[in-house]
C-alpha cells in the first residue's frame, strides 16, 4: 500500500510531503511515546499518534519513518510543519481517532510494526 | 580520513533539542555511510541529545568518524548520575511530568542507545559531568 491509499482510507488532509504520496509502506506504529517509537528497528512504517510537537517530527526523522498520522483532528503548529517539509516527512491529519484509524489500516491489510526486544 | 565536528546542547531548549542529531544524520549522510547505519547513530544521538537537553545543564555533542568508525560522545555540564545502574533498567526515569508529556522520560534513552551501539561507555557520579560514549563501525 502507499500513502497515497492510506490517505484515501483515512480521509485525512496532507500537511507536509504531497510530493510523495507514492511511498510504500509495510507497516503502521501507533504510540504517543516517542521513547518507545525510538526502539522501532523497521523502516517504510508510519506512526499514527496523537501527540503533535516538533519532538514527534525529530523523532520520524531519526528513523526515516515514511509519514506521520495526526488522529483526532490534530494540527500541528507553523514552525513544526516547517521542520517537516525540510526533512521530506509526510504529515497527514485524519480526523478519526486512534483506534478507528489503525482499525481502518488493518483492515485493509497492514500489519503492526516490530520492537527489537531483549 | 577523520571529520570531527562539535554541538552545543542547551537545556531546556526543546525547540533546538533535535537539532544537532538532524544535523549529524545529514553529515554522514554526505558521506556515504550505509542508511541502515545511519539510523542507529541518529536514534542514539537524538536520545543522548535529549538527556542532555531535559537532565543536564546543558552540553555538547561530538561527532567523530573515522573509516572503520562513527563515535559519538555526549558530553554535559552535570549534575551527573547518582546510580548508572538503576539508570540503565529499562523503564527507570527521573524525568518530570512536562517532560513525559512531550512523550519522553519512558526510561528507554540509556537502553536505546546501548542497543544501537557496537561499543557503548557511561562515565558519570553525582555532582560531576556526564559522557556518554557510542561507536557504531563502519
Amino acid at each position: 500500500m502507499n500513502l497515497k491509499h492510506v490517505q484515501q482510507l483515512l480521509d485525512a488532509e496532507i500537511l507536509s510531503g504531497e510530493a510523495h504520496m507514492e511511498r510504500e509502506v509495510n507497516t503502521v506504529f501507533a504510540c504517543d511515546l516517542m521513547s518507545d517509537v525510538l526502539s522501532l528497528i523497521e523502516d517504510k512504517t508510519i506512526l499514527l499518534t496523537g501527540l503533535v510537537n516538533l519532538q514527534t517530527i525529530r523523532t520520524a526523522e531519526m528513523l526515516d519513518i515514511n509519514a506521520v498520522v495526526f488522529v483526532r483532528g490534530k494540527i500541528p503548529d507553523h514552525e513544526t510543519l516547517k521542520i517537516a517539509k525540510e526533512n521530506n516527512i509526510v504529515i497527514l491529519s485524519t480526523k478519526h481517532i486512534l483506534f478507528t484509524s489503525c482499525g481502518i489500516l488493518y483492515n485493509n491489510g497492514l500489519k503492526g510494526a516490530k520492537l527489537e526486544y531483549k | 580520513m577523520t571529520i570531527q565536528l562539535s554541538y552545543e546542547v542547551v537545556k531546556n531548549d526543546f525547540f533546538k533539542a533535535g537539532e544537532a542529531s538532524s544535523n549529524i544524520k545529514k553529515v554522514l549522510r554526505q558521506l556515504g555511510i550505509p542508511s541502515d547505519l545511519i539510523r542507529r547513530v541518529a536514534v542514539a544521538t537524538y536520545e543522548a541529545e535529549m538527556n542532555i537537553v531535559i537532565h543536564s545543564d546543558g552540553g555538547e555533542i561530538i561527532l567523530l568518524v573515522t573509516p572503520e568508525k562513527v563515535q559519538i560522545t555526549a558530553l554535559d555540564k552535570g549534575p551527573g548520575i547518582a546510580d548508572i545502574e538503576m539508570a540503565m533498567k529499562e523503564g527507570y526515569s527521573t524525568a518530570p511530568q512536562e517532560v513525559r508529556e512531550m512523550g519522553f522520560g519512558a526510561g528507554m534513552g540509556l537502553p536505546n542507545m546501548k542497543r544501537c551501539a557496537d561499543e557503548f561507555e557511561i562515565k558519570s557520579s553525582l555532582g560531576n559531568s556526564t559522557e556518554v560514549t557510542i561507536i557504531i563501525r563502519i
